[in-house]
């Protein structure tokens, strides 16, 4: 069966849909005016731990990281 | 949830137009146009029990598609956040979709469209909203419902045009100055998204 006709560039060079509308996303939330930026950008933020394994037992946590992207 | 001669449309994946408002799992029809066969097969087998219900009977039947075209179009603009427009009746909506602005008016054929960074334009008699759009799909349904689902939806006016100048030529001076694909991507969505926003504010 023939390839499927001209894939975007963004999966050409290997992105997936998410990151690219994920991407897409946050450019414009940086683009926006001042309250409804910081608005924006304080929705999207994650924050969560994360702590590394060793021999069966978790390591201390990391500290809470938050980011977002 | 009469059945119609639309019924026999009704196909097993059309899962795109199944509705939110979903009836009681007992109140659905036990049987549907293409189960008959199995039904009838079933009761010349097994007489005793009751046929089993299948998947089909369990899925909501597409909506009727109204035999005059309805004079407004009913618009579902919905972020992951917030539902920007919830079951408006419009005149006509302008979507961003990939292969360029399109126009969906009541009794449009049902269509998927993907979408690229753009503006959005719902018009109510006189008046137009714009909104610019990241990006995300269109689904315009046979009974004129248009489902427009978009990662961020921004009025123009809450858009800043120098962060948009300075966003355009730094991405401008990382697209030539990028060297592996993921880069070049990266530098490209940035151009498309800021040319998108410019676009948006002087058009």
């Amino acid at each position: 069966m023939a390839s499927n006709a001209a894939v975007p560039f963004w999966r050409a060079a290997g992105m997936t849909y998410i990151t690219y509308s994920n991407l897409c996303a946050n450019l414009v939330r940086q683009c926006l005016k001042e309250p409804h930026r910081s608005e924006a950008l304080n929705r999207e933020k994650v924050h969560f731990s994360i702590s590394k394994w060793a021999e069966g037992k978790p390591k201390k946590p990391s500290r809470f990281l938050c980011s977002f992207l | 949830m009469l059945r119609q001669a639309p019924q026999f449309l009704l196909s097993r994946a059309s899962a795109a137009a199944m509705r939110w408002s979903r009836p009681f799992s007992t109140d659905l029809p036990a049987e549907t146009a293409g189960d008959s066969k199995f039904i009838d097969e079933w009761k010349k087998s097994i007489p005793n029990m009751d046929p089993p219900k299948t998947p089909s009977a369990y899925m909501a039947p597409r909506p009727p598609t109204p035999s005059t075209i309805p004079s407004k179009l009913t618009v579902n603009l919905v972020l992951p956040y917030n539902s920007v427009l919830s079951a408006k009746e419009v005149d006509m909506v302008i979507v961003p979709a990939t292969t360029g602005q399109m126009g969906v008016l009541p009794g449009h054929v049902a269509t998927i469209a993907e979408l690229k960074p753009g503006l959005l334009s719902v018009h109510e008699g006189n008046d137009t909203t714009k909104y610019f759009l990241s990006g995300g799909f269109a689904f315009v349904h046979a009974n004129s419902v248009a489902d427009i689902i978009a990662i961020e939806a921004t009025p123009v006016d809450q858009i800043d045009p120098n962060l948009v100048q300075k966003g355009l030529a730094e991405f401008q001076q990382k697209l030539s100055s990028a060297s592996t694909d993921i880069e070049k991507a990266e530098a490209q969505i940035g151009v498309d998204v800021h040319s998108a926003l410019n676009a948006a504010l002087t058009g």
